[in-house]
């Protein structure tokens, strides 16, 4: 397969930043996965081509970091904050509710394909804990009932 | 008090844009710095100020600048590209200051990045920010390309010769790339595993060449340091390190939050300005700066909160944003959660911490659900030996180490008493199912 004309001329545009053209392999997997929720084998070989790194290098980048996604994902991404502070603050009630409520365990997408529950370390949003971040927006000072409301706005 | 670091941030975060944060006097410090001093002179006054690094491990910053080799004499000799990096990968447990730094006021770094890289001979920077930043990215490249229209960035910067370009990384996640070798690593696009030292970045860091790594917040005292001089900025601290620090408070705190003070200020008072313990309970113990600082408690309420005061009591301010239990916390779910996190986050490079880390997250699990059993105490002693400085490869298995450490000084009678007393012989009583591993 062949990635789109856009995510091939970001990830050129990437390796334009860097002395080594290779040190692009995270922002090439980032593209990919904005393009296409997650990152099949088949889109990241095609990204390694276009990085020039091989497969295997691009395999072992992709599966180091947590933020790439190398299983298909919901069409939001819950991403649950388990450290320290947010332990402190509720973070057992908030999980528990959680998964009640989805019906999945962390590591999974609902049904419907709507949310994938995952767990996250420290987001750094520690002075608003119980605290999770869906897709790019941070929520904090979770009760049951404001996760509630909060889901609602992610149909 | 006065404010340095956080003058310009609004409760809301919206940032000062360009116009309105030259007016606030931003920039001039660029001015001074590129029109009036070598880049030597501007190393040697952050060296005098005593300015230490805020990311956690308190090194001094003039000193790390001075080991990055010279070229002013021998140009042809220069190689490609010289490297200032900004570590902005804020992933230390209870940790959130460098965030209200990056989205309260961008332009305060890129200009503190722009004096930096001109004392160390840098003509490029990147700032490492950590993927869940997305804010602080929009932001950043905003007073980016704001302070290149203005002509602070590109080519010849105000007439002087010295050039410099800024790109922000957005990674991927995973706490080890906040360690400077392996976040160098993973902006080479490799796996964040760290690197062999030595040699140091100074001497062979991005791609090779000449690297100094430094912490968003160390980096922004900078600009004050050039307007207003090594003597102000150290008698702005109240003990023995001078400047200003970004405090923090989250857990079992009345008002979390941020807040700057003088470095130096008593442990109790810095609680105080949290809103205390919350609910009215009594103090168990406190992680002065991040997960990986070990545990003070009531004993130490009136220590100076310095990098000085907080050493000479058995501790480390790190990052100084604190998390704060109450009377009411187990203290083996602490561990469990902190111990958790650190084996999660082990690269997985070196033996012990791979493997060490987990054996210690299990003892603790089995601990907290009534399932430990006699010497298990002993074992996780033998462990905070095994993980500590000098028998890993990296600062990590130490660093999850120090809380562990200091709960077995404090907290030893709390956790020896979990242990169920039929459990005489070491094993024998335990069901085959409780050595899974979860």
């Amino acid at each position: 397969m062949k990635l789109s004309e856009t995510e091939i001329e970001a990830i050129r545009h990437e390796m334009t930043l860097y002395e080594d053209p290779g040190a692009a392999t995270i922002e090439a997997l980032k593209i990919v996965q904005e393009h296409r929720g997650w990152v099949s084998d088949e889109a990241l070989e095609a990204a390694a081509v276009v990085v020039g790194v091989t497969p295997t290098q691009m395999e072992a980048v992709a599966t180091f970091y947590n933020l790439i996604f190398r299983q298909p994902v919901g069409r939001h991404v819950i991403m649950v904050c388990d450290s320290i502070s947010c332990y402190l603050t509720g973070y057992e009630e908030i999980s528990a509710h959680l998964r009640e409520t989805l019906g999945v365990e962390f590591g999974q997408t609902t049904a419907d394909n709507r949310f994938t529950l995952l767990p996250i370390v420290c987001l750094g949003n520690c002075d608003n804990g119980p605290a999770m971040r869906i897709n790019t927006d941070y929520h904090g000072r979770l009760t049951p009932e404001k996760v509630d409301a909060i889901l609602a706005e992610y149909p | 008090m006065e404010k340095v670091l956080t003058k310009n941030i609004r409760d809301n975060r919206e940032p000062m844009w360009i116009a309105e944060y030259e007016e606030a006097g931003g920039y001039e410090a660029v001015k001074t710095a590129l029109q009036e001093f070598k880049p030597t002179q501007v190393a040697g006054k952050v060296k005098e100020a005593g300015l230490r690094g805020r990311g956690g491990a308190g090194f001094p910053t003039g000193v790390k600048w001075s080991f990055m080799p010279r070229f002013e004499d021998r140009p042809e000799e220069r190689p490609a590209h010289v490297y200032l990096v900004v570590n902005a990968d804020e992933m230390e447990p209870g940790t959130f200051k460098d965030r209200l730094l990056m989205e309260g006021d961008p332009h305060q770094l890129i200009e503190s990045m722009i004096i930096a890289a001109y004392a160390i001979g840098a003509d490029i920077g990147y700032v490492f920010i950590r993927g869940e930043y997305t804010e602080c990215q929009r932001k950043l490249q905003r007073a980016i390309d704001e302070a290149m229209e203005a002509g602070y960035l590109g080519q010849d910067i105000l007439g002087t010769g010295f050039n410099l370009k800024i790109y922000l990384h957005m990674s991927a996640g995973r706490y080890i790339c906040g360690e400077e070798s392996a976040l160098l690593s993973a902006l080479e696009g490799r796996r964040a595993v760290p690197r062999h030292k030595p040699p140091f970045p100074a001497a062979s860091g991005l791609f090779g060449q000449p690297t100094t790594v430094n912490n968003v917040e160390t980096l922004c005292n900078v600009p004050h340091i050039i307007n207003n001089g090594a003597e102000w900025y150290k008698g702005l601290g109240l003990h023995k390190d001078g400047g200003t620090k970004i405090f923090g408070a989250s857990g079992h705190v009345a008002r979390p939050g941020l807040m700057e003070m003088p470095l130096g200020t008593k442990l109790a008072d810095v609680l105080e300005h949290f809103g205390g313990v919350r609910h009215g309970r009594r103090l168990k113990a406190l992680l002065p700066g991040g997960g990986s600082t070990l545990f003070l408690t009531e004993e130490h309420l009136n220590t100076p909160m310095d990098y000085e005061g907080v050493g000479a009591v058995g501790s480390r301010l790190g990052t100084a944003t604190m998390i704060v239990m109450d009377d009411t916390t187990p203290i083996v779910g602490v561990l469990k959660n902190l111990e958790h996190f650190y084996a999660q986050e082990s690269c997985g490079w070196c033996t012990p911490c791979r493997d060490g880390l987990p054996w210690v997250e299990h003892i603790l699990t089995n601990l907290e659900a009534g399932l430990g059993n006699p010497g298990d105490i002993e074992l996780l002693e033998l462990h905070v030996k095994l993980l500590g400085p000098g028998m890993t490869f990296c600062a990590h298995a130490p660093g999850a180490m120090g809380p562990l450490d200091s709960a077995l000084k404090y907290f030893r009678d709390e956790l020896a008493a979990l242990i169920p007393s039929d459990r005489d012989t070491l094993g024998l009583t335990q069901p085959a199912n409780a050595a899974t591993h979860s």
